[in-house]
């Protein structure tokens, strides 16, 4: 492993995240970031009177939206990525502990024990894909207006809106904590964080 | 780096959070009516209280979207506005804003029903009916339909001539008991309540009677061109003419 400028003196970087993990997370960020602009054209009416051309943003959603699970599809064939969800999937005691620190505002780092990552990682992880995948059956019934009737659509449309909305509340948590943390974002663009930060953040994570 | 770390024995709560968020998905699609129209209630008695109508931006907080195939829309006022009605007809007409207003008014209080989904419960809208401009021209014997074209220059409607006849459908003036706004269609629109929302064009500015239907923008990319909207949403409309 070689030295990089910004790290401390003599600390080496250690690997967070494969070529191919980075490449899943940057993909789905712009997929999911044209579906969020795209979908604020669409429903905001101050910017649908900007845009207009509704039939091209309807279609750019659209096909937005269906290729949204794409890059988590192809990046199963990773191996540090498969390895990823299952930390991501394995709840320990540690992990209750950090999420019962959280929920009385226990600010202390000895309260919030983390492995690779920590357990609001996970849920956010898990709850992400889970609504992503709700978006796209809701949307396609919405899309192939044949497919049911009209009640149904209905339907689609009620969870599709609050759950976008839902989902931008949620997305602004995640986009947030990243700019709160510029060393967890040099982990995601680079691939490798600085030892100070891997065992402040996630203390169980190279145990 | 490492292969073993502490998480890897335990509990599979990631995947449960993820089935968990798929069945609540598809719950909430189940409950849906029922949790609609207790939030359309709900919003609605909220945004009369609401000054910043933000409430109407919320699903189902009674706010409109604004639909438009082109990039902008010109706008027209009482001196500019003009509605033409030609094709199989034996009195060609131009009508301003004033002789729209000067003619018998029709008020009716329906569900907007748009093909995706979204609706806008109790909706006035108040107009002069189709078939009285349609009298007035004197429609031809071998005419079988009506065209209709907007004037933000691409949009396009069509109605069979029986369709174009019925007393639930209106060259509409007023929404919501106020005179149509720009964003809504103004100042005439056509309002086809038995029928999807694609079927009201906004920005109306041509009537052609013609012999056959011609499908419309959104028809020609795959709706129906017969959009009647059935009886399961809510609504008593016939499902057929």
């Amino acid at each position: 492993m070689t030295l990089r400028a910004d790290a401390p003196p003599g600390a080496a970087r250690v690997r967070r995240f494969s070529r191919a993990e980075r490449w899943v997370h940057r993909t789905t960020a712009w997929l999911m970031g044209v579906c969020v602009l795209t979908a604020a054209f669409l429903y905001v009416p101050e910017l649908a009177r900007l845009v207009g051309r509704r039939e091209l943003v309807v279609r750019v959603h659209e096909w937005a939206g269906l290729a949204l699970p794409v890059p988590v599809l192809a990046g199963l064939a990773s191996r540090a990525f498969r390895a990823d969800l299952g930390h991501l999937n394995r709840f320990g005691p540690h992990d209750r502990r950090w999420l019962r620190a959280v929920l009385r505002r226990d600010e202390r780092a000895e309260s919030r024990p983390a492995g690779k990552f920590n357990a609001g990682q996970k849920v956010y992880a898990a709850w992400i894909a889970g609504a992503t995948l709700v978006m796209l059956g809701t949307g396609l019934l919405m899309w192939f207006t044949h497919l049911t009737p009209i009640t149904w659509r209905t339907s689609a449309t009620f969870v599709h809106d609050w759950l976008a909305l839902t989902i931008g509340v949620v997305l602004a948590g995640h986009i947030g904590m990243a700019l709160g943390d510029p060393e967890a974002r040099r982990g995601m663009r680079t691939g490798s964080v600085s030892p100070d930060w891997a065992d402040r953040e996630h203390p169980l994570w190279r145990r | 780096m490492t292969s073993e770390s502490p998480e890897e024995r335990g509990t599979p709560v990631g995947r449960r959070v993820f089935l968990g968020t798929l069945g609540l998905g598809a719950l909430g699609v189940v409950a849906a009516p029922v949790l609609q129209r207790g939030l359309e209630d709900f919003l609605g008695s909220a945004a009369d209280k609401d000054p910043t109508g933000l409430t109407g931006l919320l699903p189902n907080g009674g706010g409109f979207r604004y639909y438009s195939v082109t990039s902008s829309v010109p706008h027209k006022n009482a001196e500019t506005y003009r509605l033409t009605v030609d094709g199989l007809v034996d009195r060609p007409a131009a009508h301003t804003l004033a002789d729209l207003r000067a003619l018998p008014r029709t008020r009716m209080v329906r569900d907007v029903q748009c093909v995706t989904g979204w609706r806008v419960p109790e909706t006035a809208f108040e107009g002069v009916r189709l078939s009285v401009l349609l009298d007035a021209a004197g429609v031809r014997a071998r005419a079988g339909a009506v065209r209709f074209t907007c004037f933000d220059g691409a949009y396009t409607e069509s109605l069979t001539l029986a369709q174009a006849r019925r007393s639930d459908v209106l060259v509409a003036l007023r929404m919501r008991d106020e005179d149509l706004g720009h964003d809504h269609g103004g100042p005439v629109r056509l309002y086809v309540a038995p029928m999807y929302f694609y079927k009201s064009a906004k920005w109306l500015s041509g009537i052609t009677v013609t012999e056959k239907v011609e499908p419309g923008y959104w028809e020609k990319r795959g709706y129906d061109v017969d959009a009647w909207v059935g009886r399961s949403n809510g609504r008593d409309d016939d499902p057929t003419s």
